[in-house]
């Protein structure tokens, strides 16, 4: 009997780069039923602090009012369309359009609007002008162990709920302690956004890809690993085990794996293990705009913001804990050298998906295969599969009506 | 204020960072021979060094991290092939310490890559201290902070600034 291949075993490469399916991603999925990541809490940590970031391709300014509350706001002024607000972070009472000096609350609400009664009697806002419906557009907000994510859906289940089964992959990292943001990294990336998380959900890659992580034995296809899925399959959670010897049998077909190296310079592989074992690296696609980075002791938020079908900008949260000691903070620093916009692995993943945009636009009328481990779409124990890019697809369509 | 340089300090220092750029851009393996044994090595975004914060994109404490870095990009990083041209201008002094000299200078980077027009790929400015090497008596890099201004990495930073 020939199995018929389901639909969402395949990606139309059209998919990557359509003006149209792009600005329907926009609305059914960054603006439709989704919690999106929008900052930590550590980042404002005090009345007024403030952050700029990125819904989908809409800014937001995230903000904590006077009572404690997190409020994100689009940024744009409910009167003629100016961002309000130009600082990536600060802290204010209140926020003043330059402009016409448009002032709202750190809420969203409309506080003030000059000359409201004319000048000298002349002019003016109209008497029926109420301010109630004239403040900025309010997200929805939800926080989590000190992780904040905003929505347009006002039918959205608690963040708990919405992270399901992914939840305790979640809480490793976010588990309430408090955080220390050590900096930030901004990537810009010229493909579509689809195709970093997409990379992220691929265990194939990484040990044939890699090859600094395969030469150091940092991740090899023999180690105990597993891709875990939410029940929709919109979030994905990735696990692996640091090896001890290398399995001939597993490698043989890693070119990668033909010669060692050695370091000259440690530094960068000293973790300590301060996560319950046995996994040592946790990467998390959590639907729809971030990864969560654990591996070893190097850990980060990385945020996708969309510019344009063919383009994203992938903005790096690296953080610790406030508990933190100088030495802990060192091999966090360390470490990042495996990560980031100059990381000796992932700038592997940056360079291949710019290589795949080029070749998918070229294209647009073929599609790509994802056959990796038959047809299943469920959690498996083992990095030769797809089945984590297929759950994607599959839930994918379902939003976008495809 | 301090006293302007000697011009043949300053010739010394501007032959530097004028090879340190070129073998950037032609001969990545005479990197590390820029820095002292134990230099420490950073590029770090704007945004995280007017915040108090030295989290780098790239660093190297000593030169074997160094010859790592070059190992890596020459044996397993994967990328696309570009040629980088280093543009090294504003060489200034702005202080001495026991060991060396307190120096700043700006640096522009241009990257081609095979498949794409050619583009500015980084502003920014060195914050350095520059010592004399006791055997040869040449200055080498003890610090070197690279603080690019754009925060925006364009693509990846694979080679060191």
């Amino acid at each position: 009997m020939e199995l018929q291949a389901p639909p969402w075993s395949a990606i139309p490469y059209d998919w990557y780069s359509d003006p149209a399916i792009y600005q329907r991603e926009q609305e059914r999925i960054f603006r439709g039923h989704a919690w999106n990541y929008v900052a930590l809490e550590a980042e404002i940590p005090n009345a007024g602090d403030f952050k700029q970031t990125w819904v989908g391709d809409r800014p937001v300014v995230v903000a904590r009012a006077k009572d404690g509350e997190v409020s994100v706001v689009e940024n744009v002024c409910a009167h003629r369309g100016v961002a309000f607000c130009s600082q990536p972070y600060g802290n204010a009472k209140t926020f003043q359009c330059p402009y016409h000096q448009w002032s709202y609350d750190l809420k969203g609400n409309l506080l003030g609007v000059p000359f409201r009664k004319g000048i000298k009697g002349e002019g003016g806002l109209p008497a029926d002008f109420d301010f109630k419906d004239h403040g900025l557009n309010k997200l929805f907000v939800a926080r989590h162990n000190g992780v904040i994510f905003a929505s347009y859906d006002p039918a959205m289940e608690s963040i708990e709920d919405y992270l399901g089964e992914i939840l305790p992959y979640f809480d490793r990292m976010f588990d309430g302690r408090e955080l220390r943001v050590l900096g930030y990294w901004r990537q810009r990336i010229r493909c579509n956004w689809k195709l970093m998380i997409e990379n992220l959900r691929d265990p194939y890659h990484a040990t044939l890809l890699h090859v600094f992580l395969v030469q150091l034995s940092l991740n090899r296809a023999d180690q105990p690993s597993s891709a875990i899925l939410d029940r929709d399959g919109k979030h994905g959670a990735f696990t692996s085990r640091r090896g001890g010897e290398i399995d001939p049998e597993a490698t043989k077909e890693i070119a990668a794996a033909s010669k060692t190296l050695t370091l000259q310079g440690t530094q960068m592989l000293e973790p300590l293990h301060e996560f319950p074992p046995p996994h040592t690296l946790v990467m998390q696609t959590i639907w729809p705009n971030i990864i969560l980075q654990q591996n070893l002791n190097a850990l980060a938020v990385r945020q996708l913001v969309p510019r344009g079908p063919t383009e994203f900008e992938l903005h790096w949260t690296n953080f610790g804990y406030a508990s933190d000691d100088e030495a802990m903070i060192r091999r966090r620093t360390m470490q990042a050298n495996l990560m980031g916009p100059s990381g000796l692995v992932s700038i592997d993943d940056s360079e291949v998906i710019e290589m795949a945009q080029r070749g998918v636009q070229r294209f647009p009328e073929l599609s790509g295969v994802i056959a990796m481990g038959g047809l299943e779409t469920d959690s498996v124990e083992y990095t030769a599969t797809e089945a984590p890019l297929r759950s994607m697809q599959k839930y994918y369509r379902s939003v976008m009506g495809l | 204020m301090i006293a302007p340089p000697t011009a043949e300090l300053k010739l010394e220092l501007l032959e530097l960072y004028d090879a340190y750029g070129a073998a950037l851009d032609d001969e990545l393996e005479r990197w590390p021979e820029f820095f002292t044994e134990t230099a420490l090595y950073r590029i770090v975004a704007r945004e995280n060094f007017e915040r108090n914060m030295l989290w780098p994109t790239m660093s190297c404490e000593g030169r074997g991290m160094m010859l790592d870095r070059v190992m890596a990009i020459r044996e397993t990083s994967m990328f696309a092939p570009r040629q980088m041209r280093h543009f090294v201008s504003g060489v200034r002094i702005l202080g001495e310490t026991p060991d060396g000299y307190r120096t700043q200078a700006n640096f522009l980077v241009g990257e081609s890559q095979v498949e794409a027009e050619s583009r500015l790929f980084a502003i920014g400015r060195y914050m350095d201290l520059v010592v004399r090497d006791e055997t040869n008596g040449g200055f080498r890099f003890a610090e070197k902070l690279c603080v690019y201004d754009g925060n925006v990495i364009l693509s990846s930073l694979i080679y060191p600034l």
